[in-house]
Formats: structure tokens, C-alpha cells, sequence
């Protein structure tokens, strides 16, 4: 694993290990995300990729089978003793793997997290949901139907409303879990590029069934299997030479 | 031998379905028969009796003649304050059940106490409520002790669909909003609560429709045999539809028959009416809904 200063890590992960009933999901894994870096997160069905995301925000906390060890430290506090869980989601927020627009209007799903966390101020608001839209590369396209359903619009408008949304509460991370799972190339594509000019302000973990956009996008790897984080390192060196036979394996296609 | 088993099979297939069919369609035609015939009497031997003065006057010559009109306000405080009563707690406890409450013994037992409570008679609801309400609570036989009786009574029915309708709102809904740090409660008041409005008026639909037509809950809690003046305050008793037709009916001699028929066509009418609203109301939201 690549040692880096401790005071450029956004999260440190020690030992986490999370069980759902008396199944492992993940497996004492310890690694560290940088400040501002897009962590990929590659890894077959079932190897605790989803699991590692969902410890992440706490969204675990909601399947009352589950149990978290170890820890997870966020700016040096730990999530899971230090904050509670919607000061944690506040921060690091998610995106999921289906679109999931709430049934109201674009501009009512941008403003939702901002009204809920006490914006009133109209103003205010519409400031906000332009810099979100704009920043998730959707702005262009709604904002002459801002009062009109989200339901409505494409699945690729979709997901991007759905970062433009989390951007809304002003998070630390964001979380992607296969946010393009369900799209087409272009709209992957305005996802990505979105994710890119992110990178500016905020620290991004992409939880991915596809390799290449793990390749494309990440600037560092990490390598889930069964439970188990198998590697983790610079994007280059995952994809020319990994130290782990598994990892190429898995990068090649021989399996997974 | 073999082809003319064939033959058979498909034959009796074909035949099967044709009488399934037909029985299938009597059944639900059989359904239609008695509401029919119920509004055709009603109306044919009712309408004659209803004008503006049935409807809006005071009962006359010992309910011999005159109007129906505190009969009529009186049904329509009793459902006014039942729902008050039984839809925020109904509301809320499908609520708890829903999101909250573990599944443990204690919450088995409320759902088996919510069964139970649906099929009770309505008599005993009417004891019930005449020991607890009019004595123990010293409420009186009042508009208050009937309400109270009633909201009990069709409780169950609006847990049970609110629950349904909590249950409905999709999973992913709840957490694309927990996802933003938006909290619990929250999210049941801001997603969950206005997605499941529609199921829970179709609920509370049907509530009303039976706090409306119930006599034996109100018999002994609220239902004055001859009450010519409309209700002072919520401990007084008022007179309501269902207990006025009856009383017309088996109590009170020499009552022209059009005059029962018209009281009951009022009160199906009324619940008709009721019902029509909040249907109107339930379609509206369903309207806005977008998924």
C-alpha cells in the first residue's frame, strides 16, 4: 500500500470490517483516500465495494443486520463515533447506481438537501441549484424547465441532476456507486466529464463494474475481492503493472 | 386414439375457458344487481319525499313530519370530529409502525390488536364506548363520546391502508434523501408522507363511509331519539341518519314509508357525496405525482 502523509488524507480507513448477519462483506481492510483524488473502486459481484460506499456515508446503519469494526476517519473524526449520521451524509454524500430523482420539479430536487438543512432565503436557493446544475453539466439543458418533473427527463439527465443534487448540501466527498450502470456512452461520457472538472473541490470515491471508466477516470485504484482489498494504487501502475497476479487478471478479463 | 384424445384436450380446454368465463363474468355482474336495486327503490320510493324543506327543516309532530336537517348535521359533525380523531392517529401510529418500530413481539401484538379491532362488532363498539366515554370519562352521551367511538372503530382501517400506502413509497426514495443528510423524520415528512397521501385518503374514504352509516356505535354515545334543535357544543347529543332511520322505522308509528326511504336516501347520498369528494381529492394529488 502507498504510504501517504497522513495530513493530505481526506479519509483513513483501519480495519474496517463490516458483517451483515454473520457474513463478512469486507474483511479488515485499511487504506487511505487523498484529499480531492478520484478513488476507483474496481472489483467483481460481491467482492464489498457497495458495502465499503454504503459504511461510508452510514447508509449501513439503516439494515439493522449489519455491523461495522474498525474504523472509518473522516478529516481525522471518526464517522461512526464522532459524528452522527447526518452530519456524515451531509459530507459525504452519494450517488446511486440507479437515477433517482425524488417525484417533485428539477429545481425542488436541487433545493430539497439546501431547504431541508434550513435555506429558506429564495435567493439564496436559486443561487444554489444554478452553481449545482452548472457544475454537473446539466444547467444548459433545464434551465428553461426548471419547474417541470425530473421524472421527466432522460436517465443520463437524471443521474446528473442527481450529483447536481448532492453538490446542493455542499458535501466534502461524494460517493458514486456504478452511477452509470444504466446509461449510454454519452451520457457516461457528461458523467464523467462532470466528475473531472469535481475534482477541483471535492474528494471522489467511483464504485464501478467498468474497468475502463475506473482506468479513464480514477486517479488512483483500488481492487476489491471477496471481501478482501487486494491492491490499491496510482491508476498507471494498476492498469500496466500490478503487483497482484489477481488484479491482472481481473483488469484483463480473465475472470470477474 | 391418440388424435382423438388430442381433439378432446383442446375441445374441454377451449369449453373450460368459455365457462370459466361466464362464471367469472355473473359473479361480478351479480355484484352490480344489488347496488342497482338498492338505488332503484331508494329513489323510487325516496325522492318523492325529499324538497328543501325535508332537508332543511326541524323533525315535526313527532318525527311524523317536518324536515330531517338536524339528522343531517348531526351525521356530519359525527364524521367531521370522528376524522379528526382517528386520521392523525391513525396517521401517526402507521407511521411508527412503518418506519420505526422494530419487528418484535410488542409491534406483533399491535398489528394482531389492529386485526382484532377490525373485527369487532359494532354493537359491542357501542358498549365499549358507552363504558369508557359517556360513563368512566364523564363525557356524557355527547357528540364528543360518539366521535370518540366512532375514530376507534374505523381505526383500524385507516392503519391498516396508511400502512400500505408507507409501505408502497419506494425504498429508494427514503434513502436518495437520507443520502443528502437530511434526517428521518424529515424524509417521512417531506417524501414519504406526500407519496403516500393518495392510499391514505382511500383509507380514510372508507372510513368515513362507515362512521357515516354505523348506528349501533352511536346508539348508546350520542344519538338523541328526538332532538328538533341542532347540537350546542360537542357534549351535547345530537340526532344522526342511521339512528333516525331506524327510529322512523320500528319506533314511531303511522311514519309515511316515504318519508323512511327519503331518510335513507339522504344517507347514502351523504356518504355518496363523501366519498365523491375525497375521491375528487385523491385523484388530484395522484395527479401531481410523478412516478
Amino acid at each position: 500500500m502507498v504510504e501517504v502523509p497522513l495530513g493530505k488524507d481526506k479519509i483513513v480507513v483501519r480495519d474496517l470490517s463490516i458483517y451483515y448477519g454473520n457474513v463478512a462483506a469486507l474483511k479488515n481492510v485499511s487504506f487511505s483516500v487523498k484529499d480531492r483524488e478520484i478513488l476507483g473502486v474496481i472489483g467483481p459481484a460481491n467482492s464489498g465495494k457497495t458495502s465499503f460506499l454504503r459504511a461510508m456515508n452510514r447508509l449501513n446503519d439503516l439494515d439493522l443486520s449489519s455491523r461495522v469494526t474498525g474504523s472509518i476517519l473522516l478529516n481525522g473524526k471518526d464517522v461512526n463515533r464522532e459524528m452522527d449520521a447526518e452530519e456524515v451524509r451531509k459530507k459525504v454524500t452519494m450517488v446511486f447506481a440507479l437515477p433517482l430523482p425524488l417525484p417533485m420539479s428539477i429545481f425542488d430536487n436541487i433545493a430539497y438537501g439546501p431547504r431541508r438543512h434550513g435555506t429558506r432565503d429564495k435567493k439564496r436557493l436559486e443561487e444554489i441549484v444554478e452553481k449545482s446544475l452548472k457544475a454537473a453539466f446539466l444547467w444548459e439543458e433545464v434551465k428553461d424547465r426548471l419547474s417541470s418533473s425530473a421524472m421527466k427527463l432522460s436517465g443520463g439527465q437524471q443521474q446528473r441532476l442527481c450529483i447536481a443534487r448532492t453538490l446542493a448540501v455542499d458535501p466534502e466527498v461524494i460517493l458514486y456507486d456504478e452511477p452509470c450502470s444504466g446509461l449510454d456512452p454519452i451520457s457516461t461520457a457528461k458523467v464523467e466529464e462532470a466528475m473531472f472538472e469535481l475534482k477541483a473541490r471535492y474528494t471522489q470515491i467511483l464504485v464501478t463494474n467498468n474497468v475502463k471508466q475506473a482506468a479513464r477516470v480514477g486517479d488512483r485504484i483500488a481492487f476489491f475481492l471477496m471481501g478482501e482489498l487486494v491492491e490499491i494504487d496510482e491508476a498507471d501502475k494498476i492498469f500496466t503493472a500490478p503487483r497482484d497476479k489477481r488484479t491482472g487478471d481481473y483488469i484483463t478479463g480473465r475472470f470477474g | 386414439m391418440s388424435l382423438l384424445m388430442k381433439l378432446h384436450f383442446k375441445m374441454s380446454q377451449h369449453t373450460k375457458q368459455r365457462i370459466a368465463f361466464t362464471i367469472l363474468g355473473l359473479a361480478s355482474a351479480i355484484v352490480i344487481v344489488p347496488v342497482i336495486v338498492i338505488f332503484a327503490i331508494l329513489i323510487q320510493k325516496g325522492l318523492p319525499a325529499i324538497n328543501c324543506q325535508f332537508l332543511t327543516a326541524m323533525p315535526r309532530m313527532g318525527m311524523r313530519a317536518g324536515g330531517i336537517f338536524p339528522a343531517i348535521m348531526g351525521t356530519l359533525y359525527l364524521v367531521a370530529g370522528t376524522i379528526v380523531v382517528a386520521l392523525p392517529l391513525g396517521v401517526l401510529a402507521a407511521i411508527y409502525l412503518v418506519e420505526y418500530a422494530r419487528q418484535n413481539f410488542l409491534t406483533r401484538m399491535i398489528e394482531v390488536a389492529i386485526v382484532n379491532l377490525a373485527g369487532v362488532p359494532s354493537v359491542v363498539y357501542g358498549l365499549f364506548g358507552l363504558g369508557l366515554f359517556v360513563i368512566f370519562l364523564k363525557l356524557g352521551v355527547s357528540i364528543a363520546a360518539g366521535s370518540l367511538t366512532l375514530a376507534i372503530m374505523i381505526l383500524p382501517v385507516i392503519i391498516t391502508s396508511s400502512k400500505e400506502a408507507l409501505s408502497s413509497v419506494p425504498h429508494s426514495f427514503r434513502e436518495a434523501s437520507l443520502a443528502l443528510g437530511v434526517s428521518k423524520w424529515q424524509t417521512i415528512r417531506c417524501v414519504v408522507l406526500p407519496n403516500a397521501l393518495p392510499g391514505i385518503l382511500t383509507g380514510t374514504i372508507l372510513g368515513i363511509s362507515r362512521a357515516a352509516g354505523e348506528t349501533a356505535p352511536i346508539l348508546f354515545t350520542v344519538a338523541a331519539f328526538y332532538l328538533p334543535r341542532l347540537p350546542k357544543s360537542v357534549f351535547d347529543q345530537c340526532m344522526a341518519l342511521p339512528y333516525h332511520l331506524y327510529v322512523l322505522s320500528t319506533q314511531v308509528p303511522n311514519v309515511k314509508p316515504a318519508l323512511q326511504y327519503g331518510t335513507a336516501l339522504v344517507l347514502v347520498g351523504m356518504v355518496f357525496l363523501l366519498n365523491f369528494v375525497a375521491i375528487v381529492i385523491r385523484a388530484r394529488i395522484r395527479s401531481r405525482k410523478q412516478w
